[in-house]
């Protein structure tokens, strides 16, 4: 860590970096950013939006578990149940007994609620309440070890997945007469993003981290043509919101989830605007 | 239900296929016994028999809810059935899996979706993630997919962007590769006109001869279906007349269910 320190001395030879807490909130809002961006692609494109918000409210739920439990290993309950809960949204709206915004709706507020039952009833609502805005800056150096592992984890499996679900958001019917087993692919996506999000979740809240999965996504998705384009774009929007978040935020004394949210709306504004002179030039 | 192996699992590669495919000699026909379908209890299919044989067009008639969409779904295993469906080799050996290809009906998504034709199809062709870019060598593949259907031009389009006749040839270009023994076409009509139509089914025509492919063509033009098939099946929950289409057509069954076409046939 201590290399890495130095390292980011020498790059970063800035007043505001000087302190050990705001490389710990850069090197982690570095590592996130990417892999949230990449898996906002598919999310966006498949229309799950609505479903990744949900499975942030089900932190609550799993965390008022966690505490339930007595487990102080609070970020392992935190995937775990997020997995639980993606995949049992998953398989009800495959069964389509109601439209999927319905039951997602209702997994939503089940988790909130749940969450909110047992943490007040606990007596412990205030020591936890932080998970509702996130705290970036309190990230110790264990944690971002363990955030790069999942990236680089996160990474591969994407990676091996992506083709696959590409031609299953397209459509399922065609992937699957192209011998790829569509339920499993949908599945291990769900999963996918479920540990992405729960593995960030301390650190930018339960309000904000569906904006950190779309917002990145749906501004790239304004200019890009190609699936190329889409990831790349999106990443890029994605660590510079990061980033500007982070250096506009602390010199504020503002949140810096919150910040780190509002620039990436301001890219998807601006993206909204470049797509449609885009078109118009194209047009012509 | 009936699991055929993935004829497409890209961890093989193409030069591999073409080697399997040699040595089990070939697919010569698909043999249906007794093929029946029910759901929820219905019956959808019910004793179907029929066979479908390797450089022939099989045209599949019959009126709407007949069960055309339930049969291809049976055949590519989609859905469970019982009876046999029965993949032999010019030998009568009974083949343990045939590759499939498959033009839906309609393609109904998301046309926002940037998505460019290169990547649709690269996306089926290769391991390498579409979103870490194409390489050379899968561009050039895509290319000479697309050129079996006439639709090197579309290469750089976006998905969303084309017509329904130029979507078609992208996913006509994507069932043909690799070459499979069985190619279905759902309804190849819908969004398509005319000129488009005869160019697509002349295009699959000369594949046929040249590949050696059994088609199966779910089809409601007549002029189409006399033009093109070899043999003609007429479907109602099961087969009702089967035959060329010459046979079929004048048919006593087929005469019933379709008045207006068998007088304009007559």
């Amino acid at each position: 860590m201590e290399t890495v320190y130095r390292v980011m001395d020498a790059l970063l030879p800035f007043e505001l970096f000087r302190y050990a807490f705001m490389k710990n909130a850069l090197l982690a809002l570095l590592l996130l950013t990417p892999l949230l961006a990449l898996l906002g692609t598919m999310a966006v494109n498949q229309r799950m939006a609505f479903f990744s918000d949900a499975l942030g409210h089900s932190a609550l739920a799993g965390l008022g578990l966690g505490v339930l439990l007595g487990l102080s290993n609070v970020t392992l309950i935190l995937v775990l149940f997020g997995i639980l809960w993606a995949v049992l949204i998953t398989r009800i709206n495959r069964t389509g007994s109601a439209s999927s915004d319905t039951t997602i709706s209702v997994f939503s507020s089940a988790g909130i609620a749940l969450g909110l039952l047992i943490l007040s009833g606990s007596g412990q609502y205030n020591k936890y309440s932080s998970i509702l805005v996130g705290d970036v800056l309190a990230i110790a150096p264990a944690d971002i070890l363990w955030l790069a592992v999942a990236l680089a984890a996160g990474v591969l499996l994407w990676a091996a997945l992506y083709n696959q679900l590409l031609l299953t958001a397209v459509n399922p019917q065609l992937a699957q007469s192209r011998g790829i087993a569509v339920k499993w692919v949908e599945y291990a996506f769900v999963i996918l993003v479920a540990v992405a999000v729960m593995l960030s979740i301390r650190w930018v809240g339960v309000l904000l981290i569906n904006a950190l999965l779309i917002l990145p996504a749906a501004a790239a998705r304004n200019v890009a043509r190609s699936v190329a384009q889409h990831a790349l774009l999106s990443v890029l929007i994605s660590v510079f919101s990061g980033v500007a978040g982070l250096c506009v935020s602390v010199p504020l004394g503002c949140g810096v989830g919150a910040a780190v949210v509002l620039c990436a709306a301001v890219c998807y504004a601006v993206s909204l605007l470049l797509g449609r002179a885009l078109r118009v030039h194209l047009q012509a | 239900m009936s699991q055929i192996p993935s004829p497409y699992d890209p961890t093989h590669g193409h030069h591999h296929q073409e080697h399997m495919h040699s040595e089990h000699c070939g697919l010569c026909r698909i043999e249906l016994e007794h093929v029946s379908v029910s759901a929820g209890g219905d019956t959808l299919l019910s004793d179907v028999n029929m066979h479908i044989h390797c450089g022939q067009l099989t045209a599949l008639v019959g009126p709407n809810g007949a069960g055309k969409t339930t049969l291809v779904r049976a055949l590519l295993s989609q859905i469970p059935h019982t009876g046999q469906i029965r993949h032999m080799d010019n030998q009568e050996r009974p083949l343990r899996s045939v590759r499939t290809g498959y033009v839906p009906q309609q393609l109904p998504f998301d046309k926002q979706m940037p998505v460019t034709v290169t990547d649709f199809l690269a996306a089926s062709l290769t391991r390498r993630p579409v979103w870490t870019g194409v390489g050379k060598k899968t561009r050039a593949q895509v290319l000479e997919a697309l050129a079996l259907a006439r639709a090197e031009k579309l290469a750089s389009r976006q998905l969303g962007q084309l017509s329904g006749g130029e979507l078609q040839r992208v996913l006509l270009a994507m069932a043909l590769t690799p070459t499979p023994d069985l190619l279905v076409l759902d309804e190849p009509v819908s969004g398509v006109d005319q000129n488009g139509l005869c160019l697509f089914l002349d295009t699959v025509s000369a594949l046929k001869k040249s590949r050696h492919m059994a088609i199966l063509l779910i089809s409601h033009d007549w002029s189409l279906v006399r033009r093109y098939a070899d043999t003609m099946v007429l479907l109602n929950k099961t087969v009702l007349c089967e035959g060329t289409p010459d046979t079929v057509f004048g048919c006593e069954t087929f005469r019933e269910a379709f008045p207006a076409a068998a007088g304009k046939e007559a």
